[in-house]
């Protein structure tokens, strides 16, 4: 169960996607993210549709594993298309029972929400897939350097992030052996209804937190016997560049963005 | 100079009992030396004063002629102690072996193109050049603290504390790091304190103390120190299996004399004569 739990999970590969600079990557997500919003018919999604096809077949990650990635949020997805399909006002009703219909603007609008979710989710993991979290944060902290004149920490701010990525699949580990011990106990995490299933992680969340702060003891100490001191005159050892990669994966963001407006613009919204 | 220096030093957590009681002790530069201690002897403690993230109640500690105890210092002295922890989960910063062994080198303001050859020179040292871009959570324990060691190696340190950095690996982790941190001390001249309760890790160095209740309760060439075992055994430690093993041979008969090291034992038997006469 907990092993699905996929997002943060670099995959290594050398791939197109994988050499592009990481700010590139998180302005492009930003843009497929409007993008998606922007659309107000299927052609606009299609063509989101397209660019991520065409980004995945870039990234050298299995296919199969990015539309995994939808399993994490299946049950919001399932969820949202549900109360659409019964509860959306449309005009063409084909089946009706007290305040429940469907409609045909309801079945449509469903499976509209429905794959934009799954795009939005399937691009934000593509981008952590193809990006280590230090590279991810790096480009953070880049996109953020004009903070820096407000006197907001930006540094900590994305080394912190960069380490809560790191220890997601240790705490992940951590959490499935506590439960495990518990199991070999007599606990019981699969019966019972709600408040008794919240009850029984309560013993679980209480060693969980308990070792995680005293992994971040000795990850403080580690880190202070490594002679750090905050950003104070800290070098980098990977510099971000642009090249001709994220050229093109700038100009094919910027394309998206211009087509879906067309699209919305002269083809009308439909939804 | 003394590398590392210890004098009347006293520290307490402040539950009222010591951790580390009246310590007087030094490491030469280029020393190999071995710290014994079975659980709460303080061992730990010694390796947290050494570069100033436990601060002393008493006494005086010195690195290299710099006193701990000065904040000022602290930078200085972290930058000659590094120290390898225990759980090689807890300090990895990075998730990428070449970024974690960065860090180190980041923090010190090393510039970009020495950082590359530094973390070149450390995968080398601890043998893991094919290990660079792979990520950190897939390595087995020892290869874990191996990269911990290179992270340290980054940095450039001239002594290097191993606070009980194989505990948690398994016999062929432990061998590796040893082994790393052995050929570290012989060939590169690093000095190496080792804090271990494994009691054969410690015949690799040149001297060994043994710590019990917060002070140094032996001192001596490990040789020397296992010869008294019966001693050790009232500071919970015992001897290492090879050690054991000689005098098992000799009460059955086969007159061996005491040796810790493998080879040696092989020779003492062989030149027992055929073993069918016992």
């Amino acid at each position: 169960m907990l092993k699905d739990v996929s997002f943060g999970q670099f995959y290594p590969a050398e791939s197109f996607a994988h050499r592009l600079d990481p700010r590139l990557k998180i302005l492009f997500l930003i843009a497929f993210i409007t993008a998606t919003f922007l659309a107000k018919n299927f052609y606009g999604l299609v063509l989101c549709a397209a660019v991520l096809v065409l980004a995945v077949l870039f990234s050298g990650i299995p296919v199969g594993k990015v539309v995994r990635s939808v399993k994490g949020v299946l049950f919001l997805v399932i969820f949202t298309a549900l109360l659409n399909v019964f509860f959306y006002q449309g005009a063409t009703v084909y089946w009706s029972w007290w305040i429940l219909r469907i409609t045909k603007e309801g079945l449509l609008f469903s499976a509209f929400l429905a794959l934009r979710l799954a795009l939005l989710v399937m691009c934000s993991s593509l981008l952590t897939y193809t990006t280590t979290p230090v590279a991810l944060t790096d480009g953070i902290e880049s996109l953020l350097t004009p903070l820096k004149w407000i006197r907001f920490p930006v540094h900590e701010l994305a080394l912190i992030m960069s380490i809560a990525l790191r220890f997601i699949p240790i705490l992940i580990d951590e959490t499935e052996r506590i439960m495990n011990a518990q199991k070999a106990r007599g606990a019981d995490f699969e019966t019972g209804g709600l408040v008794k299933r919240v009850r029984a992680v309560v013993p679980v969340l209480i060693p969980l937190l308990l070792s995680a702060f005293r992994r971040a003891e000795e990850l403080g100490d580690a880190m202070d016997a490594r002679c750090y001191m905050g950003s104070k005159n800290r070098t980098k050892y990977k510099k971000l560049r642009f090249g001709w990669r994220d050229l093109v994966a700038f100009l094919t963001g910027a394309a998206l963005v211009t087509g879906v407006v067309l699209l919305r613009v002269f083809v009308g919204a439909t939804i | 100079m003394d590398a590392i220096r210890f004098e009347d030093v006293s520290f307490s957590y402040g539950s009222g009992a010591f951790a580390i009681r009246n310590l007087n002790f030094s490491v030469r530069e280029g020393e190999f030396v071995a710290v014994l201690g079975h659980n709460g002897s303080g061992k730990s403690t010694l390796a947290r004063l050494c570069n100033g993230l436990l601060v002393a109640d008493d006494g005086k500690i010195s690195v290299f002629g710099k006193s701990v105890s000065e904040k000022d210092n602290l930078f200085e002295v972290r930058k000659e102690v590094g120290i390898v922890f225990q759980n090689p989960d807890n300090q990895t910063v990075a998730s990428i072996v070449e970024d974690d062994i960065a860090f180190g080198a980041e923090n010190i303001g090393v510039p970009r193109e020495e950082i590359g050859e530094r973390i070149s020179f450390a995968l080398k040292a601890v043998g893991m050049e094919g290990y660079r871009n792979a990520l950190c959570a897939r390595l087995s324990g020892g290869q874990k603290q191996r990269v911990a060691i290179a992270g340290v190696l980054a940095v450039r340190p001239k002594v290097m504390i191993l606070d009980e950095s194989t505990a948690m690996l398994d016999p062929r982790g432990r061998k590796e790091v040893v082994d790393v941190v052995t050929r570290l001390n012989r060939e590169e001249g690093m000095t190496v304190v080792l804090i271990t309760h494994f009691m054969e890790e410690a015949l690799r160095a040149d001297r060994a103390i043994v710590m019990n209740k917060g002070e140094i309760v032996m001192r001596g060439t490990p040789e020397d120190i296992f010869e008294r075992h019966e001693e050790l055994q009232t500071y919970n430690l015992t001897l290492p299996r090879i050690g054991y093993i000689c005098r098992k041979l000799r009460e059955g008969g086969l007159n061996v004399a005491d040796t810790l090291d493998e080879e040696k034992l092989a020779e003492e038997i062989a030149s027992c004569g055929s073993l069918r006469n016992i």
